[in-house]
């Protein structure tokens, strides 16, 4: 089992370190004996957009699906460690697992609206929190729609169904409806690989006001994306973190060898 | 979470477990009911009997089964040979050689077909197939028959069992990859030559599990050849002849049942033969499947 | 090549042969009973005795059936659709299992409905208990639960993984995720729904013991009652025309219904319902 030691730039930047929301320590995952993630230990800082980078079957989505148990819909999955939201441990959750799912809003590759309309796509997430009274509702809807940068292409359709909408529309949608129920942290599994440019830019845009907000998790390859949305990027190879540091550490200054191939293979 | 939450997740759960339960249970209960009830038929009659024996006098306690077997083994003989043809040829081609319109317009076809109840086979078989018979076919052989016959009721059993069969076939000869007649093609071989030896071989096994399925559907097709077949307690000598299949026993008699003794145990034995082969077909073919799809 | 000519042309044959002995058996069936059929005949009950009464009609099966195939088809959707989500949504990591209970449920389905009626009879005559409505829904909803569950499951399979990760992403409740699964579903359970009301009215052999009969319209489910198969079947055979004519009315009205139930179903299956993914 080889894991290479872990290069971990020192944040010369920020002054004062943000806090952790979610701790990983030892977390190891295989699927069917092969394995899938070799001891990752991060400390995800809060209100920042931590990017998980690397070539294609590093392990990222399987880490990001971890953090809120995606992984139990799998048959042949392992998990052992500890991650911890806020000092709740996810991995052991029992009977409150909805409710710290309810703390990770999920943004897929693929949007996958509700079988519902646009306003009812949104209004979920509101009602299974119990919320009832109509006009909160109404309200909130509205916010979220606009959180997500689509309110103004919606809001005289609200009724019709979602799946009438393109894509990028869908994707930005399926933002709102995570948002809806007041996650503290967005994971985001390359959402904009099925998009078009623009879509893609508008997501990634919400991204940079969400983070005021939020904390993001981004999985992604595009190391355009990376750069200009990533406060902090984990890049991983072969299931394990192998460097982590900001945009300009990880792109200006590499320092592991595999790092600086994987760079100059992506020019 | 909220308290109205939790209840609705702890009701549905429950009822579905229990509901998971009742359908897990079935077989079971079904299986070891009926062979409970069998039970008391093995007191009086040894099973080798019941298996060999022609002798049916249940009010003199004989209860030899053989000429209700070899009725359903002939008739559903017959009905396996006319659907071959009449299944293969089709589903042949209807996946490889027509317009895909018009497999569409066929599997309509096929599908409304699978819909006609039992019981309205029963009724055309008496009004078109029964006359067919007798008027027809059996004087080529220079037969005399009323036409409630063996035959009959292996002519009505295929066009019952045939829109199943077909629907299966199609789904065994769809499932042949592209790539595969591509490939024989590009190594010089017709379109006929690989229909025959390329894609008939790779759909081999499914082809003998969807006739095997067929087969277990006809064992247990019961109205529809009840109303042609006859229903004279004989050892049939020929298709011509009258016969009384499995089921068809069971069905004309559950009348009787209380009035002869271990006649009520005997029914129930004919209905545990007729659940032990449709099970043992339906596993078999169930493997068959599996081993195709599996490759 | 002239061995594939002549074969194509013979499978043609075949094929098309397929669409005669639709045709031939519907035209059979509505030429005998067409002229069966009448006002009075499907509004009146049978009078003076079903095999011998030469007056009335067959309403007493119509609603017979009517109230057999809804209520087996209701009872038997309490238990087929939670199973039918269970299996995909709470079996989703257990591959083995699913592929068992897929496998028990394929074996139950081959099961001929006269076993299913044999076994209730049986039941029935330990416990005293008479044929009855109730004991022929009882029987149809054992019949049709595992084509029904099957049915369903094939749409459910369907529905991509996304969707789930995304709805326990928000914090549902697996109560709640079937609820969107079944929202997603909806047209392939309703042809489900249909195709085990369809099985209910046309079947024979299952209710042939359990169910009873009688000329009137049962006001209990502890009462007996008719249905169309049974009706042909029991009239088909009277050396009474009239009689024989009240069968093939029932035949009629029972293609019929059939008929009508299949096109909806491939209606229904070809819409996709409005709010789904595709």
């Amino acid at each position: 089992m080889n894991v290479a030691p872990e290069v971990l730039h020192t944040d010369t930047k920020n002054v004062a370190a943000p806090a952790t929301i979610l701790d990983i320590s030892s977390l190891w995952v295989s699927h069917h004996e092969q394995q899938i993630l070799k001891n990752i230990n991060l400390k995800i800082p809060k209100g920042r957009i931590t990017a998980f980078l690397g070539p294609s079957g590093c392990g990222k989505t399987t880490l990001l699906k971890s953090i809120n148990r995606l992984t139990d819909l799998h048959s042949g999955m392992k998990v052992t460690g500890s991650i911890k939201l806020n000092g709740n441990e996810i991995l052991t959750a029992g009977n409150n697992l909805s409710d710290l799912r309810q703390k990770m809003g999920l943004l897929s590759q693929r949007p996958y609206p509700l079988p519902m309309n646009i306003f009812d796509n949104i209004a979920f997430g509101l009602k299974i929190q119990g919320i009832k009274n109509k006009t909160e509702i109404a309200h909130r809807v509205e916010k979220h729609l606009k959180q997500a940068a689509i309110w103004d292409e919606v809001k005289d359709r609200l009724k019709s169904p979602a799946t009438k909408l393109s894509i990028g529309q869908q994707q930005r949608l399926c933002l709102a409806r995570g948002l809806a129920v007041n996650p503290e942290v967005i994971l985001a599994d390359e959402p904009t690989s099925a998009l078009d440019p623009i879509s893609s830019r508008k997501i990634e845009e919400q991204f940079q006001e969400l983070k005021n907000d939020y904390t993001i998790i981004l999985v992604t390859h595009i190391l355009r994306q990376a750069k200009w949305l990533a406060d902090n990027i984990v890049f991983m190879y072969m299931g394990a973190v192998i460097e982590q540091g900001n945009p300009d550490q990880i792109f200006n200054h590499p320092q592991s060898d595999i790092l600086k191939n994987y760079l100059s293979d992506s020019h | 979470m909220r308290l109205t939450r939790t209840l609705k997740e702890y009701t549905a759960g429950t009822w579905t477990l229990f509901s998971v339960g009742v359908v897990l249970l079935m077989p079971l209960l079904l299986g070891i009911g009926i062979a409970l009830k069998a039970l008391p038929i093995f007191e009086h009659v040894t099973l080798t009997e019941m298996l060999t024996s022609g002798e049916w006098q249940p009010s003199s306690g004989k209860f030899g089964f053989l000429p209700f077997i070899v009725s359903s083994l002939v008739v559903t003989a017959i009905g396996l040979i006319l659907m071959i043809p009449f299944g293969l040829l089709p589903a042949i081609y209807l996946t490889q050689y027509a317009p895909p319109r018009t497999l569409k317009v066929m599997r309509s076809v096929i599908d409304i077909l699978a819909g006609i109840p039992s019981v309205i086979h029963g009724v055309w078989g008496v009004l078109i197939v029964v006359p067919l018979v007798s008027v027809y076919i059996a004087p080529i052989f220079g037969v005399n028959t009323t036409g409630y016959t063996i035959l009959a009721g292996g002519i009505v059993l295929a066009i019952a069992t045939l829109p199943f069969v077909l629907h299966m076939l199609l789904e065994v000869f769809r499932s042949i990859p592209m790539e595969l007649k591509e490939a024989s093609l590009s190594l010089g071989a017709t379109y006929w030559e690989t229909i025959k030896k390329v894609v008939l071989r790779k759909a081999f096994p499914g082809i003998i599990a969807a006739f095997a399925l067929g087969v277990s559907k006809a064992f247990g097709e019961t109205i529809a050849v009840l109303m042609v077949v006859g229903n004279i307690v004989q050892l049939p000598t020929s298709m011509f002849d009258a016969g009384y299949p499995l089921p068809a026993l069971i069905a004309n008699n559950y009348g009787e049942m209380l009035s002869i003794p271990m006649y009520d145990a005997a029914l129930m034995f004919a209905a545990l033969v007729l659940f032990i082969i449709v099970l043992i077909f339906n596993i078999f073919s169930r493997l068959a499947i599996q081993r195709t799809t599996q490759k | 090549m002239i061995e594939e000519k002549f074969f194509k042309y013979l499978m043609a044959v075949f094929t098309y042969s397929l669409i005669g002995l639709l045709f031939l058996i519907l035209y059979e069936i509505f030429k005998k009973g067409f002229p069966a059929l009448s006002w009075d005949m499907i509004s009146q009950v049978p009078k003076g005795g079903f095999y011998f009464g030469k007056e009335g009609g067959i309403l007493n099966a119509i609603v017979g059936s009517l109230y057999l195939a809804l209520g087996a088809s209701l009872l038997s959707i309490l238990i087929s659709l939670p199973v039918a989500i269970f299996i995909s949504i709470s079996l989703v990591k257990y591959e083995k299992w699913q592929h068992i209970i897929r496998l028990i449920l394929d074996l139950l389905w081959g099961v001929p409905p006269i076993v299913y009626g044999a076994f209730m009879f049986s039941i029935m005559l330990s416990f005293g208990m008479k044929a009855s409505l109730l004991a022929g829904i009882i029987t149809i909803a054992l019949l049709i639960t595992p084509v029904m569950i099957r049915a369903m499951d094939e749409v459910l399979r369907n529905i991509p993984l996304g969707l789930l990760e995304s709805s326990l992403s928000l914090g549902a409740t697996r109560f709640e995720t079937a609820v969107i699964f079944f929202r997603q579903a909806l047209p392939g359970i309703a042809t489900a729904f249909l195709l085990g009301f369809a099985k209910g009215v046309g079947d024979t052999a299952a209710v042939l013991f359990t169910v009873g009969y009688t000329d009137y319209i049962p006001r209990s489910v502890m009462e007996p009652a008719a249905t169309l198969p049974l009706s042909i079947f029991f009239q088909l055979s009277s050396p009474i025309e009239e009689v024989k004519a009240r069968a093939y009315a029932a035949a009629v009205v029972l293609t019929g219904i059939i008929l009508i139930i299949s096109v909806f179903s491939r209606y229904l299956s070809s819409r996709v319902s409005k709010n789904t993914i595709s």
